[in-house]
């Protein structure tokens, strides 16, 4: 695709030279008003935004992969049905409503907001972990074990490496609705990137609206393709 | 497990009480509530609930106890509204604490897991939904809950709850409805033609990929475009703010799981129905028809079941461009720091939402001809 390079030339010129498109926007801001959003550098409000969304769905991962372990090993098969409950009941919970009701219980700021990423990340990610290490085929396991893997060995050499195309389109499901989630939580006065459409919605800059949400969704697109990438270059290697 | 959350639960703050709706309330426990002998029994059900629900494999204890238990919870909170609000000031808020929602969760989560041991057949549960959400009603509109701080903020707004009430299962299914009538083809032209399968869906998946706040936010430049250069557009209401951009946001939002389970669907054809039905002497039209649309139908639905439960969701968000639906309470809510009015919002649209995913699923289940294939 050479549309690839393209975006992210486009995204990058947006976040760090935003005059550059003054003349652009013009016709869409308020008569007189201002064109290029000026409160917060675009950077670093990229920036924080993109610090919620990693820092949320790694430690989204890191739980719910453990999860995904403890509920596949024999041991912990007696929560396997009530987990899925919890998931199923759970992925129908809007996320925009987590992110209101995290309001309550911990205040304005960056931590619901960061609790909400968490807690719907941890959902799709289960999910696939769960499928992905319940679903290996019969004969590799087999083999493992004829060739005298410990459990242990079998977890971390076998199970987890097969397991992990199909994690990962978990995790890119996850850190997709994590980005989207992110931006309405500049609502609850976190500093994301969603400051500026929320900014513009405000003040009837139609100039802010279409810059926070270029911005945006240039992001997203841009690392739901990479993620897709990873898939690919991993389930090759597997030869899945 | 079920029981030390419980039990762990029930020593967290069960209720608030606030001077008036922005303030922080402070945290009340069970045994605070009212006189001994008024809170004994609820706590009493709670627990015994709770035990009920420790036996595993015994699902009728677990379904029963979870009854017991959320009795139990309605006595507390029943029994604990008024006399806290009493001598507590004309604008002081009762409203149910960390303790009540998690004994809610945990028991809630119970009764889910017992329903699902049990697998009721699809009629039963259609049942069941109703007779929850029925004993939900008669629960909200008795008196011995209406000091309730939420439900207060629902009598001061009665009129404008019904509004958003309409106008959010008017953008869910509405954008629902149009997703359908330009999905449907277009998954079944897709079908046939594996270059435009191609073509479209990975532009459908970019759509969906967009945050939705992004892609609210664009549609108003664009609506507003159109609002203002086509004649009439604006007479039936296109307009850059309001109905029309939420509706687009969510309609585009729909096609992917549409289209994508369309195609699915009516690939998901076993090889021999369709020989037979080949063999049969059936045109094309009729085995579109007669054998793939019907063996299709249940992957269909999961698309729009998929559909249904995202859009009463991200209608949400049409609160902050004036849209409308219950997205005006939260964000209203948030304005203001008024818990309960947050509340107000995002509890109808949860409840909402998994009211619709339980009855499509229903419907998925109904539909289903084939049995189940093991992949």
């Amino acid at each position: 695709m050479i549309l690839r390079p393209l975006l992210i030339a486009l995204l990058l010129a947006l976040v760090l030279r935003p005059e550059w498109f003054t003349p652009v926007f013009a016709p869409l801001a308020p008569e007189g008003g201002p064109v290029i959003y000026q409160r917060a550098s675009l950077l670093s409000l990229s920036l924080s935004h993109l610090g919620l969304v990693a820092a949320a769905s790694l430690a989204a991962t890191v739980v719910a992969v453990t999860l995904a372990i403890l509920v596949t090993r024999p041991a912990g098969a007696a929560f396997r049905p009530l987990s899925r409950t919890i998931t199923n009941m759970g992925q129908t919970f809007p996320p925009v409503a987590v992110l209101a009701l995290a309001v309550p219980a911990l205040g304005f700021g960056a931590g619901p907001t960061l609790v909400a990423l968490f807690l719907y990340g941890l959902l799709p990610i289960f999910e696939n972990a769960t499928t992905a290490l319940s679903t290996l085929p019969p004969a590799t396991m087999e083999a493992a074990r004829g060739i005298g893997l410990s459990r242990w060995q079998r977890l971390v050499r076998v199970e987890l490496p097969l397991a992990l195309p199909v994690t990962l389109t978990g995790i890119r499901l996850s850190v997709v609705i994590a980005l989207g989630t992110a931006t309405i939580g500049s609502t609850v006065a976190a500093r994301t990137l969603g400051e500026v459409i929320i900014a513009g919605l405000l003040t009837n800059n139609t100039a802010y609206v279409l810059q926070g949400g270029l911005i945006v969704g240039l992001f997203a697109v841009l690392i739901y393709d990479a993620l897709v990438q990873i898939e690919r270059r991993l389930a090759a290697r597997i030869g899945a | 497990m079920f029981c030390l959350l419980g039990l762990a639960a029930l020593l967290a703050p069960f209720m608030t009480l606030a001077a008036n709706r922005i303030v922080a309330g402070e945290g009340i426990t069970v045994w605070q509530l009212a006189d001994t002998a008024s809170v004994l029994p609820g706590v009493l059900a709670v627990m015994a609930g709770l035990a009920l629900g420790v036996p595993a494999g015994v699902t009728r204890l677990r379904l029963g106890g979870s009854i017991l238990g959320l009795a139990g919870l309605l006595w507390l909170l029943q029994q604990g509204t008024p006399a806290l609000l009493e001598g507590a000031g004309d604008y002081a808020r009762v409203s149910p604490a960390l303790g009540f929602w998690c004994l809610l969760v945990v028991l809630l989560l119970l009764m889910a897991d017992a329903l699902a041991a049990m697998a009721p057949g699809p009629l039963t549960r259609g049942a069941l939904l109703a007779g929850i959400m029925g004993a939900l009603l008669v629960v909200l509109s008795s008196d011995g809950l209406a000091e309730l701080s939420v439900l207060k903020e629902y009598a001061a707004r009665r009129d404008a709850f019904g509004r958003e009430l309409v106008r959010h299962l008017g953008l869910a299914f509405g954008s629902l409805g149009a997703a359908a009538v330009i999905g449907f083809p277009l998954g079944m032209l897709c079908h046939r033609r594996a270059e435009l399968r191609s073509a479209v869906l990975p532009v459908l998946s970019f759509l969906q990929t967009i945050p939705s706040l992004a892609m609210f936010g664009l549609m108003i430049p664009v609506l507003g475009w159109v609002g203002n250069t086509v004649p009439g557009a604006r007479s039936i209401g296109i307009a850059g703010i309001g109905f029309a951009p939420a509706f687009m946001a969510l309609v585009l939002y729909s096609l992917l799981p549409v289209v994508g389970n369309t195609v699915a669907g009516l690939g998901a054809t076993p090889p021999a129905a369709l020989e037979a039905a080949r063999g049969m002497g059936m045109t094309p039209r009729q085995r579109l028809l007669r054998v793939e649309l019907p063996l299709g139908l249940p992957i269909i639905l999961t698309g729009l079941r998929i559909v249904l439960v995202q859009n009463i969701g991200l209608a949400v968000i049409a609160g902050l461009i004036g849209g409308g639906g219950f997205g005006t309470f939260v964000f209203q809510g948030l304005n203001q720091t008024a818990t309960d009015l947050i509340l107000l919002g995002a509890l109808p649209t949860v409840v909402l939402a998994i009211t619709a995913a339980i009855v499509m699923d229903i419907l998925v289940e109904l539909t289903r001809r084939t049995p189940e294939v093991s992949r």
